[in-house]
């Protein structure tokens, strides 16, 4: 029998289901996410399982209803609150870096957060600078959060059924671009620890270290980098943190040469901690300088052709592996 | 909807010996904490600053005393009066003032952020209105629990400068959630008196969202009380939020450093409620005019209460601090 496949999306939806049936105190609030099922349908059907006692539609106030997901967290409830893009995680920041990130350690441990918020992340679907960003970085920086980046639909159920059960508060960023992207996912119940590298592809001349997205703009850039032969090795940590420093700096002392791929601004983001993580811990392996590929540092703008050019592509991976590997 | 000054009805004078003598110790007990506080600052045993609760003590009490241990609180950085007034032991209390482990966040939190399980503290937050989010959060996990527990969210009138305290009531009030917002009018947003922040009237605010609205005098523990106990009796039977606007006066700067005060109020302004608007004093002359008291009770009642936290202090004077070690506990669950 062919395994099954799913969307992304869809697997999303699938670990949601599950665990709702499973757990009665896990919820989901959000706008638009009942009747509606979010603006990317990702959660359609579920209002109808699970009733509105449980799938709640919300105002359009991000900080009052993140706020009362941490207090619900607090007090006996799993919730799942979404925050339909990326973007508007800014209206969130101080009730997840102030609340949700301190409860636990402000209390000596005394109180805690299990709650989960589900957002987007990613560029090239048009929308301008104020529905395209990547801002997990954000989130990454920030002692008591934890930060998921799945980049398949394999990993997204898995992920998400772990973060719905760990006992801190988890930022699961999902790329709307990747809705869509079909892949095998088991109908069983599994799950994948947060902190656990996936190597997503095997090769011996380049690690290419990709999250989210960007993982899959890696695996096609190294079909393209084998043509030419060159054998890149994929790695995606799938959690910024926990971070698996561990399989990232063993496949750089492997192939010693790296790139870090995210869609993040470059500055000051994921791709410049994966560099400096890979600089400590594999710093007399290397035979090139690590190198950081990352959205432009720029609003990201609307029209195709500059959008375009603001995010890594599988051509300028290619093109940035070959350099690295002195075949150009 | 209604709007309403409540006052404390007969009925309730009558049968509350032991409750309001009770509401008085705790009282004394958080005025003498907060001496002791404001003493461990001057003589520099305290880490940092703290936010003296003195002169604000009534509606503490009076809501507190309305409430199961069960129920949910959230309070603020001048949130000692809400701890004690909730249950909290002063001794862990000091402890957590002092950064010791025997603290309730284990010296972690200190003054702006005790926390208690035990006692349904959800936690004092250093953020002007951070907690809005979280005790609605608390009410809509008991309404869809079904314990029946409430939850009252203390801020000051600084608050209402937040946003998300908006946000938070429109959707208590569409979920029905048993959330009772507490806004305790002390009258300035640290330095800066609340007529110059704010704009049309506070009770107006909830009115908009069709929230249950009454303003108490906050000087009276017996009215706060009976206003309190009818907002609670409400919100556990499903019938949705409250907003409580108590009038208060924070006799101290707004932190123990705050020392030179007249350019923005003037001293005839703090002696004034000092000498004729107390809650101690009212509450004092209260129950000896009813006969509920005598001048003795009293007396032993304050004598108690200060050996109670001499004690307190002791403990955490002497309580050793955490090992550094500690330092990387705690942050993940």
């Amino acid at each position: 029998m062919p395994e099954r496949e799913l969307t992304f999306a869809q697997a999303v939806r699938e670990a949601l289901a599950e665990e709702m049936r499973r757990d009665s105190r896990v919820c989901i609030f959000g706008e638009d996410v009942a009747e509606a099922g979010t603006p990317f349908k990702v959660l359609s059907g579920l209002v109808e399982e699970f009733g509105a006692e449980r799938v709640l539609d919300t105002p359009i106030s991000e900080a009052g209803f993140t706020g009362v997901g941490v207090g619900a967290a607090m007090t006996g409830l799993r919730p799942v609150v979404d925050i339909m893009f990326g973007d508007f995680l800014t209206l969130t920041m101080d009730q997840m870096v102030n609340q949700a990130a301190k409860a636990h350690y402000m209390s000596g441990g005394h109180w805690r957060v299990p709650m989960v918020m589900r957002t987007t992340l990613g560029a090239t679907r048009r929308s301008a600078a104020q529905h395209s960003q990547s801002l997990h970085a954000w989130f990454s920086h920030v002692p008591g959060l934890k930060v998921v980046l799945p980049s398949t639909p394999y990993d997204a159920k898995g992920l998400l059924k772990t973060a719905i059960r760990d006992e801190n508060p988890v930022v699961f960023f999902e790329d709307k671009m990747m809705y869509k992207l079909k892949g095998p996912v088991p109908a069983e119940d599994y799950t994948i620890p947060l902190g656990v590298a996936d190597v997503k592809r095997k090769g011996d001349d380049i690690t290419l270290v990709a999250t989210s997205s960007m993982v899959q703009v890696a695996l096609g850039a190294a079909n393209m980098l084998e043509k030419e032969g060159i054998s890149a090795e994929v790695v995606d940590p799938r959690t910024t943190w926990p971070l698996d420093e561990k399989t990232i700096v063993a496949s750089a002392k492997k192939t010693s040469r790296v790139i870090v791929i995210d869609e993040g601004y470059g500055r000051y983001g994921v791709t410049a901690e994966l560099a400096a993580v890979i600089a400590e811990g594999a710093f007399y392996d290397l035979d090139a300088p690590v190198k950081r590929m990352g959205a432009m540092h720029v609003p990201i703008p609307f029209s195709p052709p500059l959008e375009d050019v603001t995010v890594p592509t599988e051509e300028t991976v290619t093109a940035a592996a070959r350099q690295l590997c002195n075949k150009t | 909807m209604t709007t309403a000054t409540s006052k404390p009805t007969v009925d309730s004078e009558v049968t509350g010996k032991d409750k309001w003598l009770r509401a008085y110790r705790q009282m004394v007990r958080i005025r003498l904490f907060e001496e002791q506080v404001n003493e461990l600052y001057t003589r520099a045993l305290m880490p940092g600053l703290a936010h003296l609760y003195s002169g604000e003590e009534a509606v503490a009490v009076g809501i507190c005393e309305a409430l199961h241990i069960d129920d949910y609180i959230t309070s603020t950085h001048r949130g000692h009066g809400h701890c004690l007034a909730k249950g909290a032991s002063p001794d862990r209390m000091f402890a957590e003032l002092l950064g010791k482990e025997a603290g309730y966040c284990r010296g972690k939190g200190g003054s702006m952020h005790i926390a208690d399980p035990a006692t349904g503290n959800l936690g004092a937050n250093a953020i002007v209105g951070g907690s809005v989010g979280i005790a609605t959060g608390a009410a809509f996990a008991a309404k869809r629990l079904g314990n029946g527990r409430v939850a009252v969210c203390f801020f000051g009138e600084g608050a209402l400068g937040q946003g998300s305290l908006y946000e938070v009531m429109n959707l208590a009030q569409l979920w029905k959630l048993p959330v009772i917002y507490v806004c305790e009018n002390n009258l300035y947003n640290e330095y800066t008196h609340y007529t110059e922040t704010t704009a049309g009237t506070i009770l107006g605010r909830a009115e908009a969202f069709g929230i249950e609205a009454a303003s108490v005098d906050g000087q009276d523990v017996r009215a706060v009380n009976e206003v309190a106990v009818r907002l609670v009796k409400r919100a556990r039977a499903g019938e949705g939020p409250a907003f409580l606007q108590a009038d208060t006066y924070r006799y101290s700067g707004h932190h123990v450093g705050d020392i030179n005060r007249e350019y923005y109020r003037s001293k005839q302004e703090e002696q004034h409620w000092k000498t004729e608007r107390d809650p101690i004093k009212l509450s004092a002359n209260w129950l000896l005019g009813q006969g509920q008291a005598d001048a003795a009770i009293l007396e032993q009642i304050a004598a108690e209460a200060r050996t109670e936290m001499e004690a307190a202090v002791k403990f955490a004077v002497a309580a050793p601090y955490p090992s550094v070690d500690q330092v990387e506990q705690d942050v993940y669950a």
